[in-house]
């Protein structure tokens, strides 16, 4: 048997997503972004967050999906991924959750317009619902970002 | 758990030692006449040989022990510095500082000092002449006639005094009585001491002056007391100190010494260490009693500093960031609330708020003077092993970094260095037939500009080879023939960073260790700066580092562009202005306006930074402008509102958006907000 990994779940459109615990600093409510200049579309600024200045980046944007108006259940998740700290925009973050590594599924090549490089897997919870674990290390890869910006510059 | 504690606060301290040591012995160097540099150098000794022995690093304590009766010498003018003892203080000083690093590395700090500690018994025996400096032969012999000592006096005190005698100096033995009734014998006895070390020099005192501090005697002291006084100037120096009762003095000559001498040797019983003993404990007191002044201010600032874990810091300024959100929550609710005292309360609490602040954000900040310290006795090396002859000028060493930055920037600036001696600076005959001074000249300048501090290497050597540098490059493959001529200078000493690149001809044993000046920029990068080359053949190189202050406090001007609100370093800003429509030209279809003399460019910063909702003013006639250079070039940026100056804590986007065009960092303003720090540089060309 292998271990239970604690997931926190949120949504994104009617999907709903995972991310390990121990990756989430903390979620936050919406709050006020100051805008960076030059930045990808789906950067939304930067926010104060208790003194440590931290990126915002919009997932559904960041995903190429269609972007949908905040509201008040809309959630900042601050993950930190390799010393790499970055709040993601989400539309409702829901819960905690146990998922057995074994219940993990490779991800199919497409989920609702999201690559499967971001992804890490399909897991499979009770009452057959699906719960989609981000592979962190892509969604922050910082190498993508310099391109667009670079495309940005040119 | 507890010694390891000990362990890092001895290990800090001995590096502030050593730093200090390495300091002054080149100081020394410089003007070796200057006892109080000596004064310095024997105090570091003192109190890294009084740590080491707490510790038990037996060799650290034996060696700076050795060190301390040469120094001990010097600084009472027995002995006067030549190449020799600079020679082998600096060797001394090497073996701490390898046996320091040896501790750091988790080792237990031993090493064979017995060679270096023979060297400085031989200085201090005076068996040694400078002239045959180099021949270290004898050594033995005299450690040997050194195990030959006197309880009453020891082999130092003797010579002292026989070399006193011999230059004219009068040495007397002086019986002092302190009345029965006095009740502060051992305040007395110091007075005297003071008193008597006002006009020469107490060879020793019986008892000793530990003991005599301790009162441990009765009320009868004697001193051997070297001067140039007379018995009877001596005798009223004494009797001046109130509650004396009577100061025998006998003088002693050549005969007398003789006597004390014979006395000595047959009742010389062996002892550990009494050479050594004896000279420090007189050496202790005479350094309170002359040096009363300087020492008791630098014992204050040791006293007055406390050593700090950087992460608690860091943890006290979010901390403290929040608190500032919260004050700011409080001073809206006061004025919604608007009873007087609130208010009043409220008020009260910024004032402390924006106080303590200050003094948060400075806590970190250090000099970057404990790197700088280091270069001086490299350099003189390094021009020792290669044969040049270097002058090393430092400017700046005050300039303020990030202690993160200043820990790490040493090893990129070692090696700036390194280049700019080995490579830069030519031979002296070369210098000589070039038409230079024979001495090279390396400056090392730091200076804050902007966001951003800068540290300059420059050196008046013979400049890079553009030719070669491309020759070179077009050979490895980094460049393309056919672009090669398209590079700009800049752009050309650029490729020296590459890696792999060397331009030295002959490998020389000081660069030619594989390490490029490639590893130099990799790690300026990581550190969030920026390396550049300037340099023309024949006159020299300049490397200029530019880093980023990142956690720090600066200056800067707040502005307004749209509904966003940018912060411009106040030491990029020039000056403000208000523009009117019809000064502004256009040349090449560029905005310019007349500044004093200059034509400058008109920037419109809410169209560059993509302002949203923001048009360009068409009919406005008056547009409000923030002069800012870049060196010597200016240009004048459109502005909506200038909001004010204030102190700004810098802070770094993070390592996701580690690049942004035009802006170096972020701030957070009082009400929490984040305010990006605009990089004025990045806007000019």
């Amino acid at each position: 048997m292998n271990e239970d990994l604690k997931v926190v779940v949120f949504s994104l459109g009617p999907e709903e997503y995972g991310v390990e615990v121990d990756k989430v600093r903390t979620i936050e409510r919406m709050q006020p972004i100051t805008r960076v200049p030059k930045t990808p579309d789906f950067v939304k600024g930067v926010i104060n967050l208790r003194g440590v200045v931290v990126p915002i980046i919009d997932l559904r944007e960041r995903f190429g999906l269609e972007a949908a108006p905040y509201t008040d259940n809309t959630r900042i998740i601050v993950v930190n991924q390799q010393s790499i700290e970055v709040g993601l925009i989400v539309d409702s973050a829901n819960d905690v959750v146990d998922v057995n590594e074994d219940h993990i599924e490779e991800p199919p090549e497409i989920v609702g317009g999201i690559r499967a490089k971001y992804l890490r897997g399909i897991a499979k919870l009770e009452n057959d619902r699906l719960l989609v674990l981000l592979n962190l290390q892509e969604v922050l890869n910082k190498d993508e970002i310099i391109q667009l910006e670079q495309l940005g510059e040119d | 758990m507890e010694s390891n504690q000990y362990l890092a606060m001895f290990i800090d301290e001995s590096k502030e030692h050593l730093q200090a040591m390495n300091e002054n012995l080149l100081q020394l160097e410089q003007s070796p006449s200057d006892l109080s540099i000596v004064q310095n150098i024997f105090r570091s000794a003192h109190t890294l040989k009084g740590m080491s022995a707490t510790m038990g690093f037996e060799d650290l304590a034996n060696l700076t022990h050795e060190m301390e009766n040469v120094l001990d010498l010097v600084r009472h003018e027995k002995l006067s510095m030549d190449d020799y003892i600079f020679d082998v203080l600096f060797k001394s000083f090497d073996a701490l500082e390898a046996m320091v690093n040896d501790i750091i590395a988790g080792g237990d700090g031993q090493a064979d000092v017995s060679e270096i500690v023979n060297h400085l018994q031989a200085i201090l025996n005076g068996s040694y002449s400078p002239s045959q400096a180099a021949e270290t032969g004898q050594v033995s012999s005299t450690s040997s006639e050194a195990k030959v000592l006197a309880e009453a006096f020891d082999q130092y005190q003797l010579s002292i005094i026989k070399q006193s005698l011999s230059s004219g100096f009068q040495v007397y033995e002086v019986r002092v009585k302190i009345r029965q009734d006095c009740v502060l014998k051992a305040a007395r006895a110091y007075m005297v001491f003071d008193a008597l070390e006002r006009s020469g020099e107490i060879a020793r005192s019986i008892p000793s002056v530990q003991e005599i501090e301790q009162e441990k005697f009765d009320h009868e002291f004697i001193v051997y007391y070297i001067t140039k006084l007379h018995a009877q100037e001596v005798k009223k120096l004494i009797m001046d100190v109130s509650e004396i009762e009577d100061a025998v003095i006998e003088t002693i000559d050549e005969q007398k010494l003789k006597e004390l001498q014979d006395r000595s040797l047959q009742d010389a019983k062996p002892q550990p260490e009494p050479a050594a003993e004896k000279p420090k404990q007189d050496s202790k007191k005479q350094a309170k009693g002359q040096t009363s002044a300087g020492g008791a201010s630098n014992q204050q600032v040791a006293g007055r500093t406390i050593r700090v874990d950087i992460e608690r810091l860091d943890t006290l300024m979010n901390l403290f960031s929040e608190l500032l959100i919260d004050r700011v929550r409080l001073e809206q609710l006061a004025s919604e609330i608007g009873r007087h005292e609130l208010t009043e309360t409220v008020e009260h609490m910024a004032r402390v708020s924006s106080d303590l602040q200050s003094i948060v954000l400075k806590l970190r900040m250090m000099p970057v003077e404990t790197v700088f310290n280091r270069f001086p006795r490299m350099i003189r090396d390094l021009a020792k092993t290669l044969n040049k002859k270097v002058d090393l000028i430092i400017t700046g060493s005050e300039t303020e970094l990030d202690r993160t930055v200043v820990d790490e920037i040493g090893d990129p600036l070692v090696h700036l260095l390194r280049n700019a001696v080995d490579h830069g600076l030519e031979g002296p005959e070369d210098r000589i037939k070039a038409g230079k001074p024979e001495t090279g000249t390396v400056h090392l300048r730091a200076y804050q500009s902007g966001n951003h501090v800068f540290i300059e290497i420059e050196d008046d050597g013979r400049g890079i080879d553009r030719e070669k540098v491309l020759s070179k490059a077009i050979q490895n493959g980094v460049v393309k023939s056919e672009d090669a001529e398209r590079l700009s200078d800049r752009e050309v000493y650029q490729l020296l960073f590459a890696s792999g690149f060397s331009t030295a001809e002959v490998i020389s044993d000081i660069s030619g260790r594989g390490v490029g000046l490639d590893v130099v920029k990799t790690k300026i990068t990581s550190l969030g700066g920026d390396v550049t080359v300037d340099s023309t053949l024949g006159v020299g190189t300049k490397f200029t580092v530019q880093l980023p202050l990142t956690l720090s406090i600066i200056t800067a001007m707040l502005i307004r562009l749209g509904e966003e609100k940018y912060a411009i370093p106040i030491s990029s800003v020039v000056e403000t202005a208000l523009v009117n429509d019809e000064d502004i030209r256009y040349v090449h279809g560029m905005r310019m306006i007349q500044f004093r003399d200059n034509v400058i460019p008109l920037i419109d910063l809410a169209s560059v930074l993509e302002v949203p909702g923001h048009e360009e003013k068409q009919q406005s006639q008056e547009l409000n402008v923030v002069i800012v250079h870049k060196g010597d070039k200016l240009v004048a940026l459109i502005t909506d509102e200038f909001i004010g100056q204030q102190e700004i804590v810098l802070k770094t986007l993070g390592g996701y958006l580690n690049q942004v065009f035009a802006v170096s960092g972020a701030t957070i303003l009082g009400d929490g907000q984040v305010a990006l720090i605009l990089d004025t540089n990045a806007l000019i060309r």
